[in-house]
């Protein structure tokens, strides 16, 4: 939490004076934008250009932008379904992680218990294992639940692995969150879970909010999970629906398609970026950092 | 106050519980078992072979490339990003008085550099065979519109070239993370420290090694340990971005592939858990090292 203070400071600080050496910096600085911005806007504008256009002129604009490959990516080549598919799966993941992960934070901050630690650290070790190690046994008890290439066993794999972050981000909130709101409606006779929902969770809003985000970025970029254990093409999502078009012979030649598809890929990301930037990279950094 | 106390704790701990002991925690454990059998997929027909697996991956010219490649990216891909990331984020800071305020729109700067760290390496890997597309991509086009169409070449066909192609768009895709973060430890520098360095007529070299760098010494370790797990995987990068994949003659091959390749394309699930097992122990090496690296900090 510090660090999203210190991070704000940044914008606040008043404007230095002009000065000489600021020349280069400046020169350095605009080169990375460069080197970051570049290839994206490249493929934003290509994918309103015609293949002859990418095929000859890969620099230049397009002479009359082609919406028709948006359409065609997202209707032919599938990016519609791949996009709905994720925003199904992303989003009953994202609930569950949510509503699973702040109970059990809650829990284990606000109440003493025999074996409190224990549950904590047995969530907990789970961020430090590489899911490589995991992933061909996940695959046979994925396969064996006869949840292999459907929506619920994704959502609840997506789950299962988003929760240990979400316990180690908010065990912390729910800790410095005052006790007396909570006491005073015990008090007026209400339940723990009425605490929990009526009390504790709408005070840890900001918490929730930052890891909401960074588990939404996260699901949604998930690859290896999906790959493994969604074969269903009519089921991929966008990730995976993406990596499959550009390896595929057949889309080879629609380069104009690939890049729209790609572009509409990025957008979400893109949207959920400007409007919670300074909430994403605080909570970002932070979560480095402890 | 007691009433309902258990059956709340249990209502809150045991679905999650549940779903992490049957999804997480069993395959871990399990994949320590099945790295010791024959396993092929076929339920009953697992046989405990010992160490043959591990034996067998000595002679795997394969997994050796693809050791080789993470070994390769694991030193020159953090240190890579963290010095570009260091240099950047000083620099930012370099341009107000003492050397602490930010330059105008540094702000804005780091909006820009850290919006490839959001996008899945899948998109960054399609986005950067499109770049480096030896007749349409961005590169090759640059290279020739700036007369050195000499230069441009088939970059992830080429065994020289492919491993470090792959290199930079790891690299490019994770520098900007470490601007912010970077730029975040040095705001929490005292301002006094800077003021004091400059008032000593300390160059901006000397200011960086002297007060930066030891003061953000602990996020550049993070860094390391973060970078490191990053590369070695690399597995997306490397499974959308070349022939193969794994790239001409196991150039770009790294151990993820290796172990998804045995298991799900041969069904040799328990050699391939033995690579998982092997990257486990990688990875525990490298968290084990940054750790006792962190604590002789704290000492000295």
């Amino acid at each position: 939490m510090t660090l999203s203070l210190s991070l704000s400071r940044v914008s606040k600080k008043p404007a230095p004076r002009r000065n000489f050496r600021t020349l280069p910096v400046h020169l350095a600085m605009l080169a990375w934008s460069v080197v970051t911005a570049l290839p994206l806007l490249w493929a934003v504008v290509s994918s309103f250009k015609t293949d002859n256009e990418i095929l000859n002129q890969p620099w230049s604009l397009p002479a009359s932008p082609q919406a028709g490959n948006w359409a065609r990516a997202w209707n032919q080549a599938s990016i519609g379904r791949y996009f709905l598919n994720s925003v199904l799966v992303v989003g009953g993941a994202l609930l569950l992680t949510m509503l699973l992960g702040s109970l059990v934070a809650y829990a284990l901050a606000r109440y003493e218990f025999r074996g409190n630690r224990l549950v904590y650290y047995v969530f907990v070790a789970a961020m430090f294992f590489p899911v490589f190690l995991a992933l061909v046994p996940l695959f046979f008890v994925v396969r064996q639940l006869g949840l292999l290439g459907t929506y619920q066993g994704l959502i609840l794999v997506y789950a299962a692995y988003a929760v240990p972050f979400t316990v180690f981000f908010l065990h912390s909130f729910f800790r410095s969150l005052p006790g007396e709101v909570a006491e005073a409606a015990f008090i007026d006779g209400c339940s723990h879970a009425g605490v929990f929902f009526r009390v504790m969770l709408p005070m840890a809003r900001p918490g929730l909010v930052a890891v909401g985000i960074f588990n939404f970025l996260g699901l949604w970029n998930q690859y290896l999970l999906p790959l493994v254990l969604n074969p269903d093409p009519d089921r991929y999502v966008l990730a995976q629906g993406l990596a499959a078009l550009s390896v595929s012979q057949g889309y080879r030649s629609d380069w104009s398609g690939l890049f729209a598809g790609l572009t509409i890929a990025m957008l979400p990301v893109l949207i959920a970026y400007v409007a919670f930037q300074r909430h994403i990279r605080a909570g970002m950094t932070a979560g480095a950092v402890k | 106050m007691r009433h309902g106390r258990w059956r709340f704790l249990a209502g809150a701990i045991v679905p999650a519980l549940v779903l992490h002991v049957v999804f997480v925690l069993s395959p871990y454990a399990q994949a320590f078992y099945l790295s010791l059998t024959d396993w092929t997929g076929v339920a009953g027909q697992a046989h405990f072979v010992g160490t043959d697996n591990y034996a067998r991956l000595g002679g795997d010219s394969l997994f050796l490339d693809a050791v080789r490649n993470n070994a390769l990216m694991l030193l020159l891909v953090p240190l890579v990003t963290i010095a570009l990331g260091l240099f950047l984020a000083s620099i930012l800071h370099l341009g107000g008085r003492g050397g602490r305020r930010g330059i105008a729109g540094s702000g804005a700067y780091q909006i820009i550099y850290f919006f490839p760290q959001l996008l899945s390496l899948v998109v960054v890997g399609v986005l950067w065979s499109f770049v480096y597309n030896p007749n349409t991509g961005l590169l090759n086009g640059a290279l020739r519109g700036i007369g050195l169409g000499g230069l441009a070449k088939s970059w992830l066909a080429s065994p020289s070239f492919a491993l470090p192609a792959v290199m930079v768009v790891l690299i490019w895709s994770s520098v900007g993370f470490y601007v912010v973060l970077f730029s975040a430890a040095i705001d929490g520098i005292p301002q006094e420290l800077f003021e004091a360095a400059h008032l000593d007529g300390a160059s901006g070299w000397a200011t960086f090694r002297n007060v930066t760098f030891p003061l953000v010494r602990d996020s550049v370790q993070v860094a390391f340990v973060y970078l490191g797990i990053a590369a070695l995987d690399g597995f997306a990068v490397v499974q959308v971005m070349t022939v193969g994949p794994g790239g001409p003659d196991g150039a770009t091959e790294v151990i993820g592939l290796s172990l998804y390749r045995n298991a799900f394309q041969y069904g040799k699930f328990g050699y391939a858990s033995a690579m998982g097992v092997a990257l486990f122990f990688a990875t525990l090496t490298l968290a084990v090292m940054a750790l006792r690296g962190s604590r002789k900090a704290v000492v000295a």
